[in-house]
């Protein structure tokens, strides 16, 4: 919090200013629309920007998704001879897996922390409109989070490109390599990306609804985990399809280039699920904040 | 002691005793317990982790019904399976080439040959048909737990006791007894050019197994002492062979391919010592009638002192994991406790954190100035509320699960009341380990959020990459050296050494034994503990 101090009563009291004449009136003097969300945007940003703990956690995830997905792939080795079915695009970007958790720390936190501290009501006085607020943190934080993604992804792809022809993978088998001028791979890099800014959103969401960060993190990766844990120990083929599908982890199978056919939900259909996800707890985030007293 | 009789115990007032460096440490649990008792978040939060456990592993535990022929499903397709000495359920199909001997005695072989084929037809036939033209299209392929050569068993009955010396597959001569005992012997492949013989000394109960390269030099495998074998055994000749499944990896997942098989072995050079009052050799096909892994098929022929005998199936325990028999264990529906840990791992986090976000730490400190203390009590009371929401939710889930799992015709292994315990017991312990150290990552941390993703991230994401993306020995290790190994304590069918299983950490067989496992769990908690008290002693707080 090194800024903080010195620069948010300055912010906030402008901010305040502008947007409420009367101090009571929520519904006073209609503000031009582009300049109230552009104070909004101002203001998220600016304490965004001037929590430390923000940088660190979008390098924890860069750092996560890169380390866990290459200890991944280091781990697998397609023996000389054999055929192995692996989907190396999948294989390089496993480290979402891991990488994720982090994002979703931190856009809990970007709410919650408001919460903690009391904060909360300083922003809504200063900002009542609480849906622009809302959708103002919603696109500061997900902005940041496609910015890390593409550094966690764009480095995880570079990380296969290094190990998997070290281990086993090579053109032989009949691995394509990992060029972005093939379709799929460049699909699945892309999509990774996108996946990291929605799963911000859920969190955000989740954040909002729950108001807790402890509580919320839980929930976030207990949803996030849930499906997978219990798809591993199912044995019925219809719930594991089931399961496959509708979970918010859906969307990694944007990740798949190979046996398409063999997905239970498509690549873009999978993002599409966790897209709804993450719009519902959006939603059910931004009622909540309207309805309840901070 | 218990939280609940101390809540009712003493009353409140006992707090003021504050300011007392010596206060009993009873009565600092009791003010940990007072606190924990009336966040009304937190008590829901255990019964969420509860009721989170219990409907998912009730839901898992059958969800998926068998189907044996057109009109029979569900507890009509569950199948006979035997029970060996040790109350474990076996599987017992072999060619017997036999007869009585009714004293102390020995019976000496060479084995010259053993050759097995398998079955490229892929899975065996459903449940209840038998396998579908077991001998069609098989071809030669080695069989790592192959068995033949000579036993002696208390009867022809599928889940007697026995004893047994045996040439496998590639893992050399073997001695083993009653199903799940297992002592290696002569290494190496038997051929003509280096046959194995065996022999096996009978002296009342006690049965001793031997083998030897040239038939002068015998080296000792193993002692068996069979308890209640009755005065006259079936002794003689038998040969076996496992079916052959082969896991092609695939990335998220695996296909099986494989099928029946059957092992062919020459013996020669049989001498019998002792009374044996039938003087012939009867066949007989233990367990080939239908029902049963293999072909089902078995057959022997006796020319110039030699005799061949063929035979398909196995003496061993029957493991989970796929096989012929839809088989479920008792522990299945614990295996997504994980979603439950959350839960407890988010509300053990914030019993320490939440007394620095409100800043009744310094009150809680100037009360009672022994940190030391006021860490323990705090982790003596949420593992107390931990282990007793694991232990309902345990005690809740698995009945119901093993009742749902036998209504759809899965046929749940039988353990040992012993073993059943140390499953439920064990569970909830692991719960109240996990939130202990949960409490004590939160004292470090100081930060919920960090507390709360620092313990998940160490026990749940662990287990999920090694149930997911990992191959199988990375995933090995994942299971032995991070706190997830602790779900170890679960398992209650051991992994043989003998059995060929595919089940992997998915299927409830993990690497480390069930205490061991749970001791690294322990070990990681102890270690936060003691940084935690270390941090606490030395920082403001």
């Amino acid at each position: 919090m090194r800024a903080l101090p010195s620069e948010r009563p300055g912010a906030a009291a402008q901010a305040g200013n502008r947007a409420v004449p009367e101090p009571a009136g929520r519904h006073a003097m209609p503000q031009p629309a582009l300049t109230a969300s552009r104070d909004a945007l101002r203001a998220e940003w600016l304490k965004l920007r001037t929590v430390s703990s923000s940088a660190w956690l979008l390098a924890g995830m860069v750092a996560l998704t890169v380390g866990v997905g290459a200890a991944v792939m280091a781990a697998n080795r397609c023996p000389a001879g054999t055929t192995c079915l692996e989907d190396t695009t999948k294989l390089s970007l496993a480290g979402i897996q891991a990488g994720q958790v982090v994002v979703a720390v931190l856009a809990v936190q970007a709410v919650t922390s408001e919460y903690s501290t009391g904060m909360i009501r300083t922003t809504l006085t200063a900002m009542p409109r609480r849906g622009l607020l809302l959708a103002a943190k919603a696109l500061l934080v997900a902005a940041l989070v496609l910015a890390a993604a593409v550094v966690a992804v764009g480095a995880s792809m570079l990380a296969g490109w290094l190990i998997l022809p070290g281990h086993g993978y090579t053109a032989a088998p009949g691995f394509t390599g990992l060029s972005l001028a093939d379709g799929p791979v460049l699909r699945a890099t892309i999509g990774s990306v996108v996946y990291l800014g929605l799963i911000a959103l859920l969190s955000l969401g989740i954040g909002t609804l729950v108001r807790d960060s402890a509580v919320a993190i839980g929930t976030a990766i207990g949803l996030l985990y849930l499906f997978p844990v219990v798809e591993a120990f199912v044995s019925n083929p219809v719930w594991q399809r089931r399961l496959e599908r509708y979970s918010p982890m859906a969307g990694l199978n944007i990740q798949a280039t190979t046996d398409l056919k063999g997905l239970a939900i498509g690549p873009w259909a999978g993002l599409g699920v966790l897209a709804i996800w993450s719009a519902a707890a959006l939603l059910a985030g931004g009622l909540a904040l309207r309805l309840r007293d901070a | 002691m218990t939280p609940a009789s101390i809540a009712h115990g003493r009353p409140v007032a006992s707090r003021q005793a504050g300011g007392n460096p010596g206060a009993a440490f009873s009565s600092v649990v009791h003010a940990e317990w007072i606190k924990f008792r009336s966040v009304r978040g937190w008590v829901i939060g255990m019964i969420v982790a509860a009721l989170l456990t219990l409907l998912f592993g009730v839901f898992l535990a059958g969800n998926a019904s068998i189907g044996c022929g057109p009109t029979l499903s569900g507890r009509a397709c569950l199948p006979k399976v035997p029970i060996g000495p040790g109350g474990e359920a076996v599987t017992d199909s072999f060619y017997f080439v036999r007869q009585p001997l009714s004293s102390s005695g020995s019976l000496t072989v060479r084995v010259t040959s053993l050759a097995t084929r398998i079955s490229g037809g892929g899975q065996a036939g459903p449940v209840g048909q038998g396998p579908r033209n077991p001998l069609a299209d098989m071809y030669k392929g080695t069989v790592p737990w192959a068995k033949a050569g000579i036993i002696i068993a208390a009867s022809t009955r599928q889940g007697s006791s026995y004893a047994a010396v045996m040439v496998t597959g590639s893992h050399g001569v073997r001695m083993q007894y009653d199903y799940v005992h297992d002592a290696a012997g002569l290494a190496g492949e038997v051929s003509q050019a280096a046959p194995r013989w065996l022999r096996l000394t009978r002296h009342g109960d006690v049965i001793s197994g031997y083998d030897s390269a040239d038939g002068k030099h015998w080296e000792l495998v193993g002692t068996a002492t069979l308890a209640g074998l009755p005065g006259t055994v079936q002794a003689g000749l038998f040969a076996t062979s496992p079916s052959y499944n082969k896991l092609q990896p695939f990335f998220g997942g695996a296909h099986i391919q494989g099928g029946p098989s059957q092992a062919t072995a020459v013996m020669d050079n049989i001498t019998l010592r002792g009374h044996w009052p039938a003087a012939r050799w009867t066949g007989d096909n233990i367990g080939g009638h239908g029902n049963s892994p293999g072909t089902g098929v078995g057959d022997f022929r006796q020319s110039d002192g030699a005799v061949t005998v063929s035979g398909s199936g196995n003496i061993a325990p029957l493991v989970p994991g796929p096989g012929f028999y839809p088989t479920a264990t008792i522990e299945r529906p614990l295996s997504v406790i994980f979603i439950g840990l959350i839960a407890v791992v988010v509300v053990a986090a914030m019993f320490f954190t939440a007394e620095y976000r409100r800043g009744l730490i310094r009150t809680t400190l100037a009360a009672m100035p022994g940190r030391g203390r006021v860490l323990a009590a705090k982790a003596v009371v949420v593992a107390g509320a931990a282990f007793l929401t694991g232990l309902v939710a345990s005690v809740i889930a698995v009945p119901i699960g093993i009742s749902r799992a036998r209504n759809q015709g899965q046929y749940v292994l039988p353990v040992s009341v012993l073993t059943e315990m140390r499953v439920l017991a064990g569970t909830a312990a692991m719960v109240a380990v996990a939130a202990i150290l949960a409490v004590a990552v939160g004292a470090i941390l100081r930060r919920s959020a960090a507390a709360v993703t620092t313990v998940i991230v160490l026990i749940v994401l662990p287990f999920l990459l090694s149930v997911t993306v990992l191959p199988d020995g990375a995933a090995d290790w994942v299971l032995r050296l991070t706190p997830a190994a602790g779900i170890a304590i679960e398992q209650s069918i051991p992994n043989y050494s003998d059995v060929s299983s595919l089940a992997g950490p998915a299927g409830g067989a993990y690497p480390l034994t069930p205490w061991a496992g749970f001791g690294v769990l322990c070990l990681y908690a102890t270690v936060a503990l003691a940084v935690a008290a270390v941090l606490l002693r030395l920082k403001d707080a």
